[in-house]
């Protein structure tokens, strides 16, 4: 496998006060799905905006390696980035009630993609959208083209955002906390889809989640974020087996896991809070909440490999496997 | 949406801040004219001298030593008069404010405290005062009962206070749900004090942007009703009045106009931004 | 929507009622209106002659109903001044003030759309700053100044546009210009929070997601949704202008409604004024309705919700 999407030391100011993204560092596979996994605010949709080029007006990145497909994302001007979102990768959002143009068709909204990238008549772009609408499980696609996003519920938004991130066949597709607004039945129709696509399409998808037992069924490859750094990448099975930052080990212990966590026992949390992070930060961002810290923590970690695709940031050793709670 | 995590970046200067200031400044220095201004230039604005007509301000050819601003068509003094006339614009302004800010407040703070018929009938209210032609009734009201400066503060305070009321409306309706509001009824306090005591206060920085809004209007119109000479009767120095004198001579002097116009924009301006300044510090967009 | 637009129509008329009720009882203000007829000049007996040849020996009240029960079909009595039917007045001065109405809205939108939007894109930058600049400028100058210092620009200096009068559309420009003057503050100042706040949408995100131009995003996608208000304020605004226009008839001696309603104020020639005090009601009326209608048709989420 080749890597789609590779990142490496990606950073994201807001306005020079603030550092969003510290060095975050990974790559999306071929054909696989990679999930950025952490806390709300550490960083994860920052990451993702950056990837796009979308920050919101004063956010500044930079990034030693920031390619895609082989093509280098910080040379592009505005203009050449412009003709590969929607195109060659796509994203969808955490809100799909507000994600859609209120004043336009689904049709028109999904239509336009397509024309803009790939040209053709609008006819074509209609019976495109409609199949796409089939194949994420819209029923009757001819009458929804014609609705306007308040008519549908937003399960359904969230579908039709799917297939209109599917209209140019994307190579890679990033995926924002899709789910995080709906119920828990769509939920799980939503990743299902997901993950039916990835295989049938051999999509690669970037999902942006915090919740781990989504990681835990879809994901292939996991980094996990911590205040602005990927403090730990894995791939999924290994995660979980063996995490190794005490911040991860912190997050699974706060999951109820069948067969890790014992039901007698309360579940696990992490004290405190992200601590506000800025410029001239040094050391292990995590050291405030961690149990392990000692001075050494406020100086330069160095990034630790405990397995083949398996590192992470921390000044422990690797531990073979997770100790088994007691 | 990940916020990102730092802390806020220091509170930085608003964009709005230096105009806040000049503002303030504007209003400031009209408001001293308009109290000391007549005691300290030597004429009198009343007084005619028809050998002097129409002399030109100091930076023109021609002009005369001691009529800084040049003298009208029955050469009274112009500064005098100017001066004189800051008086009768920010007199106007503020008795109109005060007197459209009781009745649209009042009304208000009813509609939106208690909702239903009342409102219904705020609403009417409203409605129809917006549809009323403000210049049109202003002038047939002055035009059919005689002019004058009390007559003109009733009008423009009984044509004026819609703004203000929509305002008192929609932010009592807002604080009306607050906790502090629940509590103070359920502690036995009286609907008055209910009303003045506990939701006037908070929604009384939205009204003095309404405040400056109204004010700045009501310059403008008595200015437009004294132009029309239907406003304040002669010889007051209205600004619009002293437009409307010098309208016959303005293609020859135009500063005879020049003067007072520009004196009724800075001292508009003033307020307004004034009030805009105001509206940034309360970070209030909707009031636009 | 049909039942929103019935609602409105209801709460129209009954506006309309109130302001017809407003503009009887203001005309009797000034006390005696035989009297003011009569002219100074006039005995008792000529005075006398006056009140039983316009029906104000009637009690308050019959006149009203009398009034009212003419003023809906159309008929508003006769002028005192003009010798002529208020209804024959209104109906040759409309045309100048709609005119002038019309093309002082279309100058300020022409003027407004763009200066908004160039704020809006531009926001929190040196444009942006000037643009509001403009606005407070466009907000502080009193019109009548501004018809004067045009008319002294353009009319006598460069000599490209006459002074006053009717005749010709060059008669227009400038009274439309000062008209649009009163109107381009409000509609760019909304067309500008209208566009920030559409830009600052998820919507708006999801565009730039799909990679389309920047023009396609804000003036298909951002400007589609911005203008919904600003089309209907835009109705409101007319309804306004029209009833401002008195002042800028009256300076450019533009024979319209409004320097109508002057010179019958002037004349104490009071069927006039209640009739064009009714007609610009009606006529702002009017426009709000037009203005829901507008904003149901514009918004989806009105028109098939």
């Amino acid at each position: 496998m080749s890597a789609l999407l590779e990142i490496e030391e990606l950073q994201v100011g807001f306005g020079g006060r603030t550092a969003a993204v510290r060095g975050a560092s990974f790559r999306v596979e071929k054909g696989e799905t990679h999930c950025l996994v952490g806390e709300s605010g550490c960083g994860k949709s920052v990451t993702a905006l950056a990837v796009m080029s979308l920050l919101a007006r004063g956010g500044q990145r930079s990034a030693k390696r920031m390619s895609f497909a082989g093509t280098d994302l910080l040379s592009l001007s505005d203009r050449e980035m412009a003709r590969l979102r929607g195109n060659r990768m796509a994203m969808i959002f955490q809100e799909p009630m507000t994600s859609l143009n209120p004043a336009f068709t689904i049709g028109s909204q999904m239509t336009e993609v397509l024309t803009r990238h790939k040209g053709g008549t609008r006819a074509a772009a209609l019976d495109r959208a409609a199949e796409l609408m089939g194949r994420v499980g819209i029923t009757a696609p001819g009458m929804r083209l014609g609705q306007f996003p308040h008519q549908l519920s937003g399960g359904l938004r969230q579908r039709v955002m799917i297939a209109m991130a599917l209209m140019c066949d994307p190579e890679l597709l990033i995926a924002d906390e899709p789910t995080t607004a709906l119920d828990v039945t769509v939920q799980a129709q939503i990743l299902r889809l997901l993950a039916t696509l990835k295989r049938e399409l051999g999509l690669s998808i970037l999902l942006i989640t915090h919740d781990l037992g989504i990681v835990a069924r879809v994901a292939d490859h996991v980094s996990v974020m911590y205040a602005g750094e990927v403090v730990e990448r894995a791939p999924t099975a290994e995660l979980f087996r063996a995490p190794q930052h005490p911040y991860t080990r912190g997050l699974l212990s706060c999951v109820p896991v069948p067969g890790r966590v014992q039901r007698d026992k309360p579940l696990g949390s992490i004290p405190g809070v992200v601590p506000a992070i800025g410029p001239g930060f040094a050391g292990c961002a995590f050291r405030s909440r961690c149990s392990h810290a000692d001075e050494t923590c406020a100086h330069e970690i160095p990034r630790r490999q405990a397995g083949e695709a398996h590192d992470y940031l921390c000044r422990l050793a690797p531990q073979s496997a997770e100790p088994q709670p007691a | 949406m990940s916020e990102p995590i730092a802390i806020l970046p220091p509170q930085t200067l608003r964009v709005g801040t230096a105009g806040f200031a000049i503002g303030i400044a504007i209003v400031a220095v009209i408001a001293a004219a308009a109290v000391v201004g007549n005691s300290l230039v030597p004429y009198d604005p009343f007084t005619q001298d028809l050998g002097n007509r129409l002399k030109p301000p100091f930076w023109m050819e021609g002009s005369e030593a001691g009529h800084l601003l040049g003298t009208d068509q029955l050469g009274r003094d112009y500064l005098a008069r100017l001066v004189y006339g800051a008086r009768i614009s920010l007199l106007i302004g503020i008795m109109t404010v005060i007197t459209s800010g009781l009745i649209g407040i009042t009304l208000g703070i009813l509609g939106g405290f208690f909702g239903g018929r009342v409102d219904d009938f705020v609403l009417f209210a409203i409605t129809t005062r917006l549809s009323i032609p403000v210049v049109l009734v202003a002038l047939a009201v002055v035009g059919l009962m005689g002019s004058g400066l009390g007559l003109v503060v009733a009008t423009l305070g009984l044509l004026l206070w819609d703004r203000f009321a929509v305002v008192a409306r929609a932010t009592t309706m807002q604080v009306r749900n607050h906790d502090y509001v629940s509590a103070a009824w359920c502690a036995g306090a009286s609907m008055p004090h209910l009303l003045i005591k506990e939701i006037l206060p908070n929604i009384a920085s939205h009204l003095a942007v309404v405040a400056t809004l109204e004010m700045a209007l009501a310059i403008l119109l008595e200015a437009a009703l004294s132009f029309l000479g239907l406003g304040v009767p002669p010889p007051l120095p209205s600004w619009g009045l002293m437009i409307a004198e010098g309208k016959d001579y303005m293609f020859f002097s135009p500063w005879v106009i020049m003067i007072p116009g520009v004196a009724l924009f800075v001292l508009v301006l003033g307020i307004n931004l004034v009030g805009d300044g105001l509206r940034n510090l309360l970070g209030s967009e909707r009031l636009r | 929507m049909l039942r929103l637009i019935a609602r409105r129509l209801v709460l129209g008329l009954l506006v309309a009622f109130t302001v017809m009720t407003l503009a009887f009882l203001l005309t009797r203000l000034s006390g005696d209106l035989a009297v003011s007829i009569a002219g100074p000049s006039a005995t008792q007996a000529d005075v006398e002659i006056v009140r039983k040849a316009y029906g104000l020996d009637r009690p308050l009240y019959v006149q009203f109903f009398a009034w009212t029960g003419r003023a809906i079909v159309g008929d508003f009595g006769q002028s005192y001044f003009f010798k002529d039917s208020v209804a024959n007045l209104i109906q040759k001065r409309l045309p100048i003030t709609l005119t002038l109405g019309l093309v002082g809205l279309s100058l300020a939108l022409i003027i407004s759309l763009p200066l908004g939007i160039l704020a809006a894109v531009r926001e929190n930058t040196w444009v942006d700053r000037s643009v509001t600049m403009f606005t407070m400028v466009g907000q502080a100058i009193p019109s009548f100044w501004l018809a004067l210092i045009l008319m002294i620009v353009l009319g006598l200096q460069l000599g490209i546009l006459p002074i006053s009068g009717t005749g010709t559309w060059q008669h227009f420009v400038m009274p439309g210009i000062v008209l649009a003057f009163t109107a381009i503050p409000a509609l760019t100042r909304l067309t500008r929070s209208g566009m920030i706040e559409a830009m600052a949408s998820d919507y708006i995100r999801t565009a730039r997601a799909k990679g389309l131009s920047r023009a396609r995003i804000i003036f298909k996608h951002a400007l589609r949704n911005a203008a919904i208000p600003v089309v209907s304020i835009a109705a409101v605004q007319l309804g306004f202008m029209l009833g401002g226009s008195i002042v800028i008839e009256t300076v450019f001696a533009l024979h319209g409604v409004g320097y109508l309603g002057w010179e019958s104020i002037a004349k104490n020639d009071f069927p006039v004024v209640q009739a064009v005090v009714l007609v610009l009601a009606v006529f702002y009326i009017g426009l709000t309705l037009l203005a829901d209608i507008l904003n149901a048709l514009l918004d989806p989420r009105l028109r098939t919700g």
